[in-house]
């Protein structure tokens, strides 16, 4: 039963005259309308907001808490993000407070919205891109060293859409960090690499991890600021569009990830013996192809996220490159959208023992993160064979497994929203097509974050573990 | 180089209010281990200020400090916040030095280490085992800073993030003068627009703002921004500037606070007289100063004095809004547990018994602060009238005195909270 809100005393005429706007600062007065008429018939002024941490690492869960509206208040929680390439995403969720006056979205159904159900995080992984905002864009932080900024508000009434057009009861802003406090970046170009290495913060020394992205290339360092910030020595390595090869138009051979590998392991503040390896995508293929053919490196364990172990076993990426570039001529299909699914290229899994990755001489655990609807690489058929043939070679106790159903191609560190179609450029084509990527939002948001803590713990329990691997 | 397996240390979260708690982890340490916790913070004036705890490892390798027993350092006991409350200068230090945030833009920096053994000295010259850097925030992300100029009033104006409007704060801190912007950046993190004012600086008595129109004007400033709700304004203070509290609640026919704040309150301003009036009346006593056998300076016996004398008392018969008076029973600067005796005694007998509400703590000196900063029992004060500095004893007991902050925070915010945020619309008096 509403209880009806006296209302509160309207505020005198002259104040609509003061000039507010230079009076703010901060990054607010963009998102809140200041206008005073809107503020003056407001019954709920007295509501109150509070996330907790308000400061948190983009891995940390949060607790939104209102207090203070009456038992049975509708509200809409609203999350509004505006990225740095100045598109705004957002996401919604509608509660009604309990008897106690209360919505703690940790405990309490959402009854509508971006997401439905208790979901703590869902105001995260449920964002995506205001109504109006072009297809096929995807949300990643360039610059690691400032926060991601995300306003939290209430909102009265079930509401869907307009949010901009009006003044919240209440907001708070939320930062949300790739790095932990000191957690340094120190960029790489010694020996012809483009890296950048993250270390994190105290004296070390730390345990390593060499980082690797998929087929669009450039430099992407949040994954690595994050494992950083999580006590990992680690370097993300551009390694399909480094200044080598932009300005030679030539494919780096292995010895460059060999290079890369060297430089973490003489790193001072680095265990030279405690350094895995992670890949994603075509990441996860050269991951793959070094962990088992390289001389060089020695790798104490390897995590690949929607890899395939199919490639040339000779050469390096030229080869592999080319091989997708033929097979996509025949292979790729184009759905009802438009939309790009290269998912067919590596299949059939080959018998050709020259076309996969031996994984069988494998020598340290492997751990293989599948969605199981990536429409974009044979991750889930892949990891079958992969399976197969550790158990032939009897290594299979090295293998571990992480498949989820209805998750994508994109796995990515948690409550990063999902996206299942994007605007790809990869190398190996001229021009930009909408790739399907696959996942269904919960299912994927879920994967991701069961995902993240499975690594985290793979990866502390082999990098900080006693146990020697077969070298 | 050593490839021994290095223990993890973790702290949650590695940014966070400083009201806040933390939760200190210590894992892949050999069980039954004995480890020392510390906590390193290098103050803005380059002072370093340092805590410790001794633990043992568990069976798992595990030193929890939100559960385990710290069993010897500068705290003991289960104690999830110890490593910052028990801080204390490092050896070596001057004396009397005091830990005050006065660049609220930026966090403190807490460097937390995990040594092997049970160590009590010499921290710089070991290689812990492990180290994690945190921050603490006055700030909350969005909260505004304003410098406010206006009508000759001095201060900083901080307004809560989001659209408003909200209840707005005067804070008002005491003798040592200056402008301290910790406590109402804090307290617009919480969702109250706070007004730090600065009244005067410490030993300038000359430039002192003393005329009460001053502390008017300033109550008006918050009243009139247009992110404050003008019916819904508090006054907090401690010290000197509960004395303003008490005083404006008591007097004045403009200000009209719905609830206010006293930490370390006294009900004393001789009649008629501006600020200069309150120091002159200090000096006259200052005779009965006690200096103990550290050199320290206790003004608790000069305090006794001076509220004898009814003649200086403020007439608290006429407040008519909620107080809160919070005090230290070891309070060695006044006796403001007197002087809360005697305010909530006089109400009482005017029948407005049911406004005051007291939070007295025992072992608990003058400065009581927001949680989990460090205690000072003496510290480093230039006074108003006198132009050299001396050692002030604030009194208290370190670990007494932080529940005491600890506890009368969370009651302090309650209180503003039920007062400035509730729905029911305050009845009016008869």
């Amino acid at each position: 039963m509403q209880r009806h809100q006296s209302r509160r005393r309207r505020r005198r005429p002259n104040r609509l005259k003061r000039n507010v706007s230079k009076l703010f600062a901060s990054p607010l007065q963009h998102t809140f309308d200041l206008s005073a008429e809107f503020r003056m018939d407001r019954k709920q002024y007295c509501v109150k907001l509070s996330v907790q941490p308000s400061r948190g690492l983009v891995d940390e869960k949060f607790i939104v808490l209102v207090q203070n509206v009456s038992p049975g208040f509708q509200m809409t929680i609203h999350a509004l993000h505006k990225c740095e390439d100045g598109h705004s995403y957002e996401a919604f969720a509608h509660y009604t407070a309990n008897a106690t006056g209360t919505v703690n979205v940790s405990e309490d159904p959402s009854l509508g919205g971006t997401y439905s159900g208790v979901e703590q995080m869902g105001l995260l992984w449920s964002l995506r891109p205001v109504p109006g905002t072009k297809p096929g864009l995807r949300l990643r932080k360039v610059n690691v060293q400032t926060p991601m900024e995300v306003t939290i508000s209430v909102y009265q009434g079930h509401q869907t859409e307009g949010f901009m057009d009006q003044v919240p009861l209440v907001g708070v802003l939320v930062e949300r960090w790739y790095m932990a406090p000191r957690v340094r970046r120190i960029p790489i170009t010694e020996n012809g690499l483009t890296a950048t290495l993250f270390l994190p913060s105290g004296l070390g020394p730390f345990p390593g991890l060499l980082d690797l992205w998929g087929g669009e290339g450039k430099l992407i360092e949040y994954r690595a600021a994050l494992l950083a910030s999580h006590g990992i020595a680690c370097l993300t390595l551009d390694y399909l569009t480094p200044e080598i090869t932009m300005e030679t138009g030539k494919m780096v051979d292995s010895q460059y990830i060999e290079t890369a590998y060297r430089v973490l392991e003489q790193h001072p503040q680095v265990l030279g013996s405690r350094i895995a390896m992670l890949g994603l995508s075509l990441g996860a293929s050269v991951t793959l192809k070094m962990a088992v053919y390289s001389q060089v490196m020695k790798l104490r364990c390897v995590v690949c996220i929607s890899g395939c172990h199919v490639q040339p076993i000779d050469g390096f990426l030229e080869e592999l490159l080319n091989f997708c570039r033929i097979n996509s001529e025949t292979k790729t299909r184009i759905n009802e959208e438009d939309q790009v699914i290269y998912h067919d290229l590596l299949l059939p899994i080959p018998t050709d023992p020259a076309l996969k990755v031996d994984v069988g001489r494998l020598q340290c655990p492997l751990l293989l993160v599948v969605g199981e609807d990536d429409q974009n690489w044979p991750a889930y058929e892949s990891a079958i064979d992969m399976k197969e043939m550790m158990e032939k070679a009897g290594n299979s106790h090295l293998l571990t497994v992480l498949s989820y159903p209805n998750a994508g191609h994109l796995i990515e560190p948690p409550y990063t929203p999902h996206t299942l179609a994007t605007a790809f450029l990869s190398v190996t084509s001229v021009k930009k097509v909408m790739a399907l990527w696959g996942g269904e939002t919960v299912a994927h948001s879920r994967a991701q974050e069961d995902a993240w803590r499975k690594t985290l713990a793979f990866l502390r329990e082999n990098l900080y573990g006693s146990s020697n691997c077969g070298f | 180089m050593s490839q021994t397996v290095p223990p993890v240390l973790s702290v949650h979260p590695s940014r966070s209010l400083v009201d806040e708690k933390l939760k200190v982890l210590v894992e892949n340490l050999p069980p039954g281990s004995p480890v020392t916790l510390h906590s390193l913070h290098r103050s803005e004036d380059e002072h370093y200020w340092e805590a410790y705890g001794h633990y043992v490892s568990d069976h798992r390798g595990i030193v929890s400090v939100a559960e385990d027993l710290s069993v010897g350092g500068t705290y003991t006991g289960i104690e999830s916040m110890g490593l910052l409350w028990s801080m204390r200068p490092v050896p070596g230090s001057r004396k009397g030095l005091r830990l005050r945030k006065m660049n609220v833009r930026s966090p403190m920096l807490f460097n937390i280490s995990v040594y092997n053994g049970l160590i009590t000295e010499g921290f710089r010259e070991q290689t812990p085992l492990a180290s994690a850097l945190i921050e603490r925030w006055y700030m909350a992300p969005g909260v505004q800073r304003i410098d406010i100029r206006e009508k000759g009033v001095r201060g900083t104006l901080f307004i809560p993030p989001g659209p408003g409007p909200f209840p707005g704060l005067l804070d008002m801190w005491g003798g040592g003068g200056g402008l301290l912007e910790y406590r109402s950046s804090l307290l617009a993190s919480r969702g109250f627009a706070s007004f730090a004012l600065e009244y005067f600086n410490s030993g300038e008595l000359e430039s002192a703002e003393l005329e009460f129109s001053y502390f008017e004007n300033a109550f008006s400033i918050v009243k009139d921004h247009p992110q404050v709700i003008p019916d819904k304004i508090g006054i907090f203070g401690l010290s000197l500037g509960s004395i303003m509290t008490v005083y404006l609640a008591a007097e004045s026919t403009i200000v009209k606070p719905l609830c206010c704040v006293c930490v370390s309150a006294s009900h004393f301003y001789p009649p008629g007289k501006n600020l200069h009036g309150v120091f002159e009346v200090m000096t006259m006593n200052s005779h009965m100063i006690r200096v103990d056998e550290n050199g320290h300076h206790a003004w608790r016996d000069m305090g006794l004095e001076i509220i004898k004398e009814p003649s200086n008392r403020i007439n608290v018969e006429k407040i008519n809004c909620p107080m809160l008076l919070v005090n230290g029973l070891d309070d060695q600067n006044w006796p403001s547990v007197e002087c809360a005796d005697e305010i909530a005694q006089i109400m009482s007998a005017a029948g407005k018994g049911d406004l005051v509400t007291r939070l007295h703590y025992p072992d608990t000196g003058h400065l009581i602060e927001p949680p989990f900063s460090p205690h000072f029992r003496a510290t480093k004060f230039k006074t108003a009238t006198g132009k050299q500095k001396v050692i002030m004893l604030w009194g208290g007991q370190t670990k007494p005195h932080s529940d005491a902050q600890e506890d009368s925070w969370r009651k302090i915010l309650s209180f503003l909270q039920h007062h400035l945020y509730s729905r029911e619309t305050p009845k009016a008096r008869m």
